[in-house]
């Protein structure tokens, strides 16, 4: 054969060869790895504590199927009433709190003022501190006896006669609880709300000034659409991590007092482990799931990008 | 409508001057660009009358009143920035109505002006869409519409034309033109192009490192520049420098001479820069002897990359010629040209100032 006549050969691909440029196998063999956590970390312990809110399982022993038996009686069970009751009152209030403080430290940090880059390391303190550790300080400052507060007020300033009982009264302890959530929660939304703040160009708030908006009228019709992305998926994580809160709780409190402090995480726990009744506090956090899934729907929609946002950036 | 008086405005960051005393006068409905290289603080001043930094020192009186502790809101100006600033969440109707709104007009004028500004702009058709789904000149319009909406005293532009690409951007200089001839307004016009300045402005105000270097028609810029830097800074291509001396009768440098000007400082000691502009050689047997060392053919005229044998020129620069005729001569070979004396600049080179 001359240089004339030759032509390049094209061996046919083996099957293995072929296999691998199927698109839906090539798919299939890189998402595994990925299912395959998910399967063993998530959705295992997820369906096992399903599976056990069907049951009377109790720490050592193997329980029984029995249906809804778990739920109906936590119908009329009054703690857990209760502690249903809490944990809405305890997110919808810290959330609350947290935005309006959170939104309006990230607002003080967006302007320049002294010391700016201080402060912002200043106010991620209480977020890197563990939150077994802040508990702890914050039970020592709710103490009826060594409480700073109570010290403060009654022995330095006079202001009061006796001192605080924090955490001795059923409103006390949940409003208490509630402060250290907000303490805790605020960094996280200040933070990420100042992120969101500093993508907005400057240079929108000079068109606004000379359009004639006043300070006000800036914030309400240019900061706070603008913001309104980001701070809806803030808002649904911060709703989340309120909502399945548990150390905070239960380092300060342990439901307390006789039992009027208990989130659904907590009273779930309590019922489980030193309870040793599996079955009921799986029921509980099972109940949870109506509630998360709720939220998660809502970030669903609010992560939806808006019309505006459609469309290319560049100039 | 307005003047603008800037007087003796000086502009400090801190410790660091950037604007060192600057005068200008913008007349009633007057066209005024301010050209110069970047960083030589013309948004400084642009946005000072708007109101956007404070005032340092001096005085700028929009109108009759000086307006330096007046509110940006108050001063009846309106602003186009580089970067458009368009409000991304609303749409392009909105966009031209935020400032009627927030000065509660009535929704049937505010309809009316909005209508009127984009038939002007022919933006009718996407009044109802938001800003990322518009291209780049269409924003653009848009930030000029917000402008024409609130029907200023003074209209102010920062480079509006810099994103835009190079065709479009010659449209657009054509359009806000016209648009000013239409509207009359008076307007201030920030540019780093020196060709946009030429093409637009009834005055060009040209500024380096925070000084005024000189105002004027373009025209007079372009045939009487006040120092070097306004020769080099206006005019494209730009003007030849040769480095020499006077000695008798002529511009000497190296073992070349250049014809001189009438009204040459004969006796002047001293470097000079012999300035002469590319359009201004002309091909010429009995001119200076020059090689080529490129030719670029445009097609209406020819320029000519050369040499003036051993004439030293001011920095690193080559001479260029820019001629009618069409040159068939390669690299290498010898053209003689001569300058036309009577458009000839020479500056002194210590200072920079014009010496004819
Ligand atoms: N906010 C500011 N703080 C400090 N320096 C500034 C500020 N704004 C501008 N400058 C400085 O002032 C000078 C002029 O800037 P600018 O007016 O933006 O120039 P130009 O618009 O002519 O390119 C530059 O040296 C710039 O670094
Ligand atoms: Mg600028």
């Amino acid at each position: 054969m001359d240089a004339s006549t030759w032509k390049p050969s094209r061996a046919e691909p083996s099957w293995l060869a072929r296999l691998f440029d199927y698109k839906p196998f090539l798919i299939f063999i890189c998402l595994l790895p990925a299912i395959g956590l998910l399967l063993a970390f998530l959705t295992y312990p997820l369906g096992l504590g399903i599976y056990l809110a069907f049951t009377d399982t109790e720490i050592g022993g193997n329980g029984e199927w029995v249906g809804l038996e778990n739920f109906i009686s936590l119908l009329d069970d009054r703690i857990f009433i209760t502690s249903v009751w809490n944990t809405l009152f305890y997110t919808f209030t810290a959330t609350v709190l947290k935005f309006a403080l959170g939104l309006w430290l990230a607002l003080l940090l967006n302007h320049h003022i002294p010391f700016k880059s201080f402060l912002r390391a200043i106010i991620l303190l209480p977020y890197i501190t563990p939150t077994v550790l802040s508990a702890i300080a914050f039970w020592w400052i709710y103490d009826p006896q060594f409480s700073i507060i109570s010290y403060v007020l009654v022995d330095r300033l006079h202001i009061l006669d006796h001192y605080i009982d924090f955490l001795g009264t059923p409103w006390a302890a949940r409003w208490s609880l509630i402060v250290a959530n907000v303490w805790r929660g605020i960094p996280f939304v200040a933070i990420t709300l100042l992120a969101g703040l500093q993508t907005i160009s400057p240079s929108l708030y000079e068109a606004a000034l000379l359009d004639g908006a006043s300070p006000w009228q800036s914030f309400r019709h240019i900061t706070s659409p603008l913001l309104m992305p980001i701070l809806a998926i803030v808002m649904t994580f911060s709703v989340l991590f309120t909502f399945t809160d548990f150390q905070l709780v239960y380092a300060i409190t342990r439901g307390g007092p006789i039992n009027s402090t208990h989130l659904m995480a907590t009273l779930a726990f309590q019922r489980g482990i030193p309870g040793a009744q599996l079955g009921e506090g799986a029921a509980i956090a099972v109940a949870m799931i109506p509630f998360l899934v709720f939220a998660t729907l809502f970030s669903y929609y609010a992560l939806g990008r808006r019309k505006w946002q459609q469309g290319s950036d560049n100039d | 409508m307005a003047t603008v008086s800037i007087r003796a405005v000086r502009k400090a960051f801190g410790s660091h001057e950037v604007l060192h005393g600057v005068d200008v006068e913008v007349a009633d409905g007057e066209f005024v660009i301010l050209v110069g290289p970047s960083g030589c603080g013309k948004s400084t001043l642009l946005r000072m009358i708007a109101g956007l930094e404070n005032i340092t020192r001096g005085d700028i009186a929009i109108g009759d009143r000086v307006v330096n502790n007046v509110a940006p809101k108050e001063r009846d100006i309106a602003m186009v920035f580089q970067n458009y600033a368009l409000y991304p969440h609303m749409t392009v109707r909105d966009n031209m109505a935020f400032s009627l709104l927030l000065a509660k007009a009535p929704k049937q004028v505010i309809d009316e002006k909005v209508g009127r500004a984009a038939s002007i702009l022919g933006l009718t058709p996407y009044l109802d869409r938001y800003p990322r789904q518009l291209s780049g000149g269409q924003r653009q319009r848009v930030a000029m519409g917000r402008a024409i909406v609130r029907d200023p005293q003074v209209f102010l532009f920062d480079e509006p034309l810099s994103n835009l690409d190079a065709k479009l951007r010659v449209a657009m200089r054509a359009e806000i033109k016209d648009l000013h001839q239409r509207l009359g307004t008076t307007t201030v016009y920030v540019t780093h192009d020196q060709i946009e300045a030429m093409t637009m402005a009834d005055k060009i105000v040209v500024m380096n490192s925070g000084n005024v270097e000189q105002i004027g028609a373009p025209l007079e810029l372009y045939d009487r520049p006040a120092n070097l830097f306004v020769a080099g800074f206006i005019g494209s291509p730009a003007m030849n420098f040769v480095r020499g001396r006077i000695e008798g009768g002529s511009l000497r440098s190296g073992s070349v001479s250049f014809p001189l000007p009438p009204g040459a400082p004969a006796g002047h000691t001293g470097d000079v820069i012999y300035g002469i502009r590319p359009e201004h050689l002309r091909l010429d047997p009995q001119g200076i002897a020059a090689s080529i060392v490129v030719v670029e053919p445009t097609g209406s005229e020819t320029q000519v990359i050369m040499k003036f044998g051993d004439a030293t020129m001011l920095g690193e620069t080559r001479p260029v010629g820019a001629f009618r005729e069409r040159i068939a001569d390669t690299p290498g070979a010898t053209l003689h040209v001569s300058p036309d004396t009577s458009l000839v600049h020479l500056f002194d080179e210590a200072t920079g100032a014009r010496l004819n």
